[in-house]
């Protein structure tokens, strides 16, 4: 009986023993697994494309920045966060056979402009001190929210920008240059302001690969389009638009990218084999030195998807205790809403004086035997009103006679 | 253009309040109007205006906004949008304001490109598109076609489906009779939800010249060279026998340097002295010039107005990268009372379509109109920005040449030197010469 009650007490321990460590085991895989799901350590995605390029036949580089923009959008970040920024207006230039539509593929197949195609920046304001205050944030109060780079330290961030350029520089719109110098130091004050997890930079010009030999600051991955002392060539033309239509690093990273949906485990290595010499004909290159991850690790959808991590926290936070209070502010920010007085038209010009005094005081050349002398005033529909500082009908100044610039 | 279409679509989308005899509108309504109109030449105009009266925005996604697609919009001959923002009144007393926002498209269609030569359209030919069912937010949405003086049989043209009611009204001036069909009434848009308009023409309509509004306008810029110009703008009265005061307001950029002193209004050849004018000078890179004056038009007549301007230098940093394509002038805006034919009564602005009050009408003799010409385009006179790059280079290359070569010739100095007297290999060599008899190396 003792011996048998041992026994039992032996198996119940062993048997207790084994539950503990297949327990620890499983547990220790759950935890792999939740760290895998941490592993990237953003948790929103932001985008910058700049095309730099004027002109109708730099058509090309407006093709290539929509159709980042377009794959993009299509892996989930939505246009709040991301800063389009083009040159020029191809789809309605006078020289567009097809108005409304920017295309990428000859026969017009794909229309990489859309119908919702929101573009931050436009035409003048594409310059070299607009982008570099984008990237740093040093923008005036008055920007709205939409050409802002909202970033934060837990951000990735795509910069794709296209262009003319040469080796150190990138031109912006035949007028100004931007060397690799000044977007190192803007790089860098991104990183000293926080205002980046992890930076991938993407650049489809000339020579390309000078852009990005000067960075030194942490977490940033590049690839260019192009080595030094090398052109970037671009895919083909359109007969019937009379341009080329993509640059050709450009055009097969669309490919590429059309494959991508948000949930594919695609990772970096693939991208850096994406132009080959054969197709190419430059050599593009990469940068990764200054990245912390392995570019193995690293998913595509991490910088052109804009999948959403959640962080679980173990406190307690408490929200806005007491709404009925708001209410109560909101109604008495409505109620002081009414005027002390009621609001009446603005100053109209006497027309039909004018025209009464002109007459009875001058001899007019034209006798006008049919003319009604009854002109009246200008008058707006009588349940509205017009504010004396908004209204056309008021710029109209006090008929002073006597002011006559003749 | 082939094949004069006139094709007048009035698409009024109009929300308005459910009981017709409620006299203050309700403080968030949206209005919708697609107004069709057939032009002469065969091309047709189509204008939509949208009026919404919020306290804060709204989204439309249905109703007439599924009309909108850029890539046949673009296919115009012509388009012009506009935004008008202004307060109302949302009580009787006018105490408190809310925010009335109104936009408007229209566009010319080639009857041409969207009816390969024939004259019958219809929305899906136009648009690619027919509509569906109204939109849920609005509270009137409605399609006006302008069907005047074809109204009476169907021999002449027959718009499908049939309209379920007609709205007669002066507009501009004259009697016009419109087609309406209301979205919002459940026999339009039927069990198929889908309202495809179509004009068909059954026998040809004799073409005729469009007929040419009392007031027209037209601006130029004359003159030759980059130094001096002369804006001109033409007004044109064609009333037969009525004269009527105009006020044109012109905006002029502050580096078009007016010289009002050759202000010269002329009308049938003689000179025309404006009853008033005001004009606030430029100041350079501040504020442009403004030049408003009332002038009167004799009837039958073109007047024109021109003034001389001298073109300003920039400076360098203020050129655009494109300077070669010129810089903007903003159109010049012509306000007038036109006098309309045919006496129409002041009308309750809420009740009638949006289209209607585009000219308001205070007084039945005249209808108020406000113009505005073409915007346009001025070469200012642009430094060759490649100088500073060909002057290095020209400047070095002469340094390098003449400087170079005078202090070269100054401060080199020749000396003689010895030839080296060559190693083991040559001295072996001389031997063997010496030995043949051949002279040294």
């Amino acid at each position: 009986m003792v011996a048998s009650s041992f026994l039992r007490k032996c198996l119940t321990t062993l048997a207790g023993l084994l539950l503990l460590s297949f327990g620890s085991l499983a547990a220790s895989q759950i935890e792999d697994q939740t760290e895998q799901f941490f592993r990237s350590g953003h948790t929103n995605n932001w985008a910058v494309l700049v095309c730099t390029s004027r002109f109708w036949f730099n058509y090309r580089h407006v093709a290539n920045t929509l159709s980042v923009y377009r794959s993009v959008k299509r892996l989930g970040i939505p246009d709040s966060h991301i800063v389009l920024m083009l040159a020029d207006d191809m789809a309605c230039n006078p020289r567009n056979p097809k108005p409304a539509t920017v295309f990428s593929h000859k026969n017009m197949e794909l229309n990489v402009y859309g119908d919702d195609v929101e573009v931050d920046y436009r035409s003048y304001e594409v310059t070299v001190e607009n982008f570099l205050r984008v990237l740093t944030g040093r923008i005036p109060p008055s920007t709205p929210r939409s050409k802002r780079l909202l970033s934060d330290d837990r951000s990735n961030i795509l910069i794709y920008m296209t262009g003319h350029g040469g080796n150190g520089f990138l031109k912006f719109q035949d007028s100004e240059e931007i060397t690799n110098i000044e977007l190192a130091d803007a790089f860098e004050q991104m990183w000293q302001k926080r205002r980046y997890n992890e930076l991938l930079f993407i650049i489809d010009t000339c020579q390309g690969a000078s852009m990005y030999e000067r960075f030194y600051s942490p977490n940033i991955m590049a690839l260019a389009s192009s080595q030094v002392g090398e052109d970037s060539l671009s895919h083909q033309p359109d007969p019937a638009i009379g341009v080329h239509l993509m640059d050709r690093y450009t055009f097969y990273v669309l490919e590429f990218l059309e494959e991508i949906n948000p949930a594919s485990q695609t990772n970096m290595n693939d991208l850096f084999q994406v132009c080959p010499k054969s197709l190419c004909v430059s050599t593009p290159g990469h940068r990764t030195d200054l990245f912390q991850r392995d570019p193995k690790n690293v998913l595509i959808t991490d910088f052109f998807g804009s999948v959403r991590k959640v962080e679980i926290t173990t406190e307690t936070i408490r929200l806005q205790p007491d709404l009925g209070n708001m209410e109560s502010r909101y109604k008495k920010e409505w109620m002081d809403e009414e005027l002390m007085e009621p609001l009446k038209y603005a100053e109209q010009l006497p027309v039909a004086q004018i025209i009464h005094q002109d007459w009875s005081g001058h001899h007019r050349i034209f006798g006008i035997p049919g003319a009604s002398k009854h002109f009246s005033v200008i008058m707006i529909p009588s349940n509205t009103l017009t504010f004396s500082e908004q209204s056309p009908l008021s710029w109209r100044a006090r008929p002073q006679v006597e002011d006559h610039c003749r | 253009m082939a094949a004069a279409l006139p094709l007048v679509l009035f698409v009024l989308l109009l929300l308005g309040p459910v009981g017709r005899g409620h006299a203050e509108p309700p403080r968030d309504s949206l209005r919708e109007e697609l107004v069709i109109t057939p032009l002469p030449s065969g091309d047709v105009a189509a204008t939509f205006q949208f009026r919404t009266r919020w306290d804060s925005e709204l989204q439309r996604e249905e109703g007439l906004s599924v009309l909108l697609k850029a890539d046949r919009l673009f296919h115009t001959s012509y388009h012009s949008q506009a935004v008008h923002i202004r307060p109302v009144c949302r009580n009787a007393r006018c105490t408190s304001v809310s925010w009335e926002l109104r936009q408007t498209l229209s566009v010319v269609f080639d009857a041409f490109v969207t009816g390969q030569g024939k004259k019958d359209w219809s929305l899906f030919r136009m648009f690619s598109r027919t509509l569906t069912e109204p939109c849920p937010l609005a509270s009137e949405s409605r399609v006006y076609v302008d069907i005047t003086g074809y109204n009476q049989d169907n021999e002449t043209l027959e718009v499908t489906p049939p309209p379920t009611t007609t709205y007669q009204d002066v507009i501009l001036g004259a009697r016009k009779t419109y087609a309406v069909y209301d979205l919002l009434d459940t026999a339009v848009i039927n069990n198929s939800r889908n309202l495809n308009l179509q004009l068909k023409w059954k026998s040809p309509p004799e073409s005729e010249a469009p007929p040419v509004p009392f007031l027209h306008a037209q601006r130029y810029v004359s003159g030759y060279g980059l130094q001096n110009g002369k804006l001109n703008t033409l007004l044109y009265n064609t009333h037969p026998h009525r004269a009527f005061p105009v006020l044109l307001l012109d905006t002029v950029p502050w580096h078009l340097r007016l010289y009002v002193h050759t202000l010269t209004i002329t009308s049938k050849g003689k000179d025309n002295k404006p009853s008033y004018v005001h004009y606030q000078p430029a100041q350079d890179r501040l504020q442009p010039h403004l030049l408003e004056m009332l002038i009167q038009l004799p009837a039958n007549s073109a007047t024109k107005v021109s003034i001389q301007f001298e073109r300003a230098l920039l400076k360098w940093t203020e050129y655009t990268p494109d300077p070669n394509h010129g810089f903007y002038v903003s159109p010049s805006v012509i306000s007038a009372l036109v006098p309309s034919t045919v006496a129409a009564k002041p009308v309750d602005w809420e009740e009638s379509p949006l289209f209607k009050s585009l000219y308001p009408v205070s007084d039945s003799s005249s209808y108020f109109v406000r113009l505005y010409t073409e915007p346009l385009l001025v070469n200012l006179p642009t430094p060759d920005f490649s100088m500073p790059y060909n002057v290095i280079c020209l400047t070095c290359t002469v340094v390098a040449v003449c400087y170079g070569s005078f202090y070269n010739l100054l401060t080199r100095t020749f000396h003689i030197e010895e030839p080296s007297t060559g190693g083991l290999a040559k001295r072996l060599a001389n031997l063997i010469r010496r030995a043949r008899g051949v002279p040294p190396l």
